[in-house]
């Protein structure tokens, strides 16, 4: 094998690598994505943000606007205290509304924000006063498992004998 | 009938003992080979040629096997994860499932495995037969290192071209992937790549990938080295130690994955 | 400063606790060719990696130059080695380079020649052996005495003081044979050189050797020139230059009777 022959070979081999290693950065993860140019930070207090963690998307009308860059937990108002990055060319007005949202029934987090009517708009180091926290799932099972409870003490005090006896196949209990 | 009993069981012990021992013994010659690898590669990198033609024949010479088997693996993972995904409704997911899958796991370590089958081998023959025709002998005799002419550069393009491997296993994996989800399946395309791109971390993923890769280029390598430098100066020698270079190299590439892994995900 | 470039005293080594060598002296004289000869197994190509240092002494120790091989650092060997040639048994060629490769090793790796230097001085050493028409073959493309003849190109390739030649004679044809057994002794002489011969071949051997040892036993059994020792009435010593089946060199290696095993 000619030394040039190699050298041309390995060359290309380098070459590929490298391609692959830019590809996977741009195409595959969130090099491009992640930089949104210069940012400005604002918090919000949340009671409970769920799953949210950094760098997740913050989001307003589905478009990505900015990143949560730092989750923190004040000790005095049991609060968790979220710091977003918010892209220098979106302007949001004070009154602006921040949720936390899940893509889809056991998606990602990410925080929503929904603007208000006010004329100032919010600068660095301003807090968001207007939270909705993120709806935990294990809350709402429960939440609706009690009232669904709730309903069949309903039933039960009705005298019909035939659902009751339904409900209780429905619930999984053994055949015999 | 005791006695009896006793001595087969300190006969047992006394041979796991043995075996431990020498298990003990050539972990403590390869760490050797591995530190005198390192002492001398001045050489590989001051004559790189030397360097270049060991990655010609580890590296280019198992892109095929890569590109090909990175193909196959992406359209099989897409196929099962859009058949598990759509059952819940997320199938825009899936290319986030064969990204990560890729990048994180199967990417440095399917990758490794081939070459431990591929390039591995190779160097472990190639090394024992010229122990057994007496080449490393005469190399020595002329004055020549062979740690620094036939060791050092051989690990080297190795630790090199594991990782180069690997991200084209993974780019080219996800490519397979999306072939079979968008063309094939009918996924939404923006969907597909937005949302890989929204959970495929580059520090966390891709960079993680390629440091995986990079200690398995290091562990494949040596052990391959090592092994051909151990194998006795035989043809059945020669072939055992190949056999144990793809033994060893897999257990080791498995090991070290859980070790990496569970590192990675802690910090 | 002695004249003898290399010198064995009272050598003992043995594999794996048998012994091969039981105290062997010999002195190899500046300039001279020096022949060590015996039976198969007897232990000279032991000998020759005894004096290039790949194995340490049991007991006593070899001098080259004036410097206890086996007490050498690493550096100290390799710095050694490099005024050593070392013709192999089985040639030991590197199966991956080309015939010109394998000759030009020696000169690319030791030393900083330019490469259209090295291209003459490789045909050169080529070209003595009578194989400059093969440069571009590959070890697997040559016959054994092909190869034979590349490896000892390669093992003169930077003309060292002192050429170890393990069976130089060795699968050779007739006329191959002569033009070989000429060479060694006119590189000995024009490079000034000392040559270690081991070999079978009793009529080449005492053509061009100044000195012969015959080794038997882990011993030096008797010691002289060619036309001493064709005089010798010491029977070992008949036996082997005439060729003869019977006498004290045993053909067999040392085994149970074969009667015995044969019937047992
Ligand atoms: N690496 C080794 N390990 C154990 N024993 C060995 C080894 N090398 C050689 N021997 C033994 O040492 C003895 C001498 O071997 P050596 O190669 O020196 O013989 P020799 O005189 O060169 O024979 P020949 O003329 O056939 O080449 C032999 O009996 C051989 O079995
Ligand atoms: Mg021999």
């Amino acid at each position: 094998m000619e030394r040039t022959k190699i050298d041309l070979w390995v060359g290309i081999f380098v070459a590929l690598g490298a391609a692959a290693l830019l590809g996977l950065a741009m195409k595959v993860g969130n090099l491009t994505s992640n930089k949104i140019g210069d940012t400005y930070h604002v918090s919000a207090a949340f009671e409970n943000i769920g799953g949210l963690k950094p760098n997740a998307p913050v989001k307003s009308a589905g478009v990505v606007v900015g990143r949560v860059a730092e989750i923190g937990f004040d000790a005095k108002t049991y609060e968790a205290i979220v710091t977003i990055k918010i892209d220098k060319r979106y302007e949001f007005p004070k009154d602006t509304f921040a949720n936390i949202y899940t893509a889809g029934l056991l998606g990602e987090q990410y925080v929503g924000l929904e603007a208000g009517g006010d004329e100032d708009v919010l600068k660095s180091g301003d807090k968001i006063t207007q939270t909705q926290d993120a709806i935990v799932l294990e809350k709402m099972i429960s939440q609706f498992l009690y009232s669904k409870a709730s309903e069949a003490e309903a039933d039960k005090s009705a005298p019909s004998a035939e659902s009751t006896k339904d409900k209780s196949t429905e619930l999984g209990d053994a055949p015999f | 009938m005791i006695n009896i009993i006793i001595n087969k069981i300190s006969r047992l012990l006394s041979g796991i003992g043995h075996r431990m021992i020498a298990r003990i013994w050539r972990l403590g010659a390869g760490a050797r080979l591995f530190i005198l690898a390192i002492i001398y590669s001045g050489e590989s990198f001051k004559r790189f040629h030397l360097t270049l033609r060991e990655i010609y024949f580890t590296g280019v010479m198992s892109l095929l096997i890569i590109i090909v088997s990175a193909f196959f693996v992406g359209m099989v993972l897409a196929l099962q994860g859009y058949n598990t995904l759509q059952k819940y409704g997320s199938s825009e997911a899936i290319g986030v499932l064969v990204a990560l899958a890729l990048v994180r796991e199967l990417g440095p370590v399917v990758t490794a495995l081939l070459f431990a089958g591929r390039a591995g081998t190779a160097i472990t023959a190639e090394i024992g037969l010229m122990k057994t025709t007496e080449q490393l002998s005469a190399m020595e005799m002329m004055a020549v290192n062979p740690i620094a002419r036939v060791v050092a550069p051989r690990f080297w393009a190795g630790v090199i071209s594991m990782p180069i491997l690997a991200a084209l296993f993974s780019m080219v994996g996800v490519l397979g992937g999306y072939l079979v989800a968008v063309p094939l399946i009918g996924v939404d395309e923006g969907a597909f790549w937005s949302q890989m791109q929204a959970n495929v971390d580059v520090r966390a993923d891709i960079i993680n990938g390629v440091i995986k890769s990079v200690v398995f280029g290091v562990a494949c390598t040596m052990i391959a080295l090592f092994e051909g430098f151990d194998a006795p100066p035989t043809a059945e020698g020669v072939s055992h130690a190949t056999t144990r270079t793809v033994v060893i190299s897999s257990l080791t590439v498995l090991g070290l994955d859980f070790v990496l892994t569970s590192f990675m995900l802690v910090v | 400063m002695t004249s003898n470039i290399v010198e064995i005293d009272n050598l003992s080594f043995g594999y794996n606790g048998r012994l091969l060598h039981k105290g062997i002296n010999m002195v190899f004289p500046k300039g001279k060719v020096v022949a060590i000869m015996g039976g198969s197994g007897s232990g000279k190509t032991t000998l020759l990696r005894l004096i290039g240092g790949q194995i340490k002494p049991t007991k006593g120790e070899v001098r080259v130059d004036g410097h206890v091989v086996h007490e050498q650092t690493r550096d100290g060997i390799y710095q050694l080695r490099r005024t050593m040639g070392m013709l192999f048994q089985h040639g030991a060629l590197f199966t991956d380079l080309s015939v010109f490769d394998n000759v030009a090793f020696p000169m690319r790796e030791l030393t900083d020649l330019p490469e259209s230097m090295i291209r003459d001085l490789v045909l050169l050493k080529l070209n003595a052996v009578g194989l400059r028409g093969a440069h571009k073959f590959m070890p697997t493309e040559l016959s054994g005495g092909m190869a034979r003849r590349v490896a000892l190109a390669r093992a003169v390739a930077l003309d060292p003081n002192i050429i170890m030649y393990d069976e130089p004679f060795a699968g050779l044809d007739p006329i191959s044979m002569g033009v070989i057994c000429g060479l060694i002794r006119s590189l000995n002489d024009a490079l000034g050189a000392t040559s270690i011969i081991v070999s079978h071949d009793v009529k080449e051997t005492f053509l061009i050797a100044d000195y012969v040892y015959f080794v038997a036993n882990g011993e030096v059994t008797a010691e002289g020139t060619p036309e001493d020792l064709m005089q010798s009435t010491l029977p070992f010593v008949h036996q082997f230059v005439h060729g003869e089946k019977d006498g004290p060199v045993p053909f067999h290696y040392a085994a149970p009777d074969y009667r015995a095993q044969l019937l047992g």
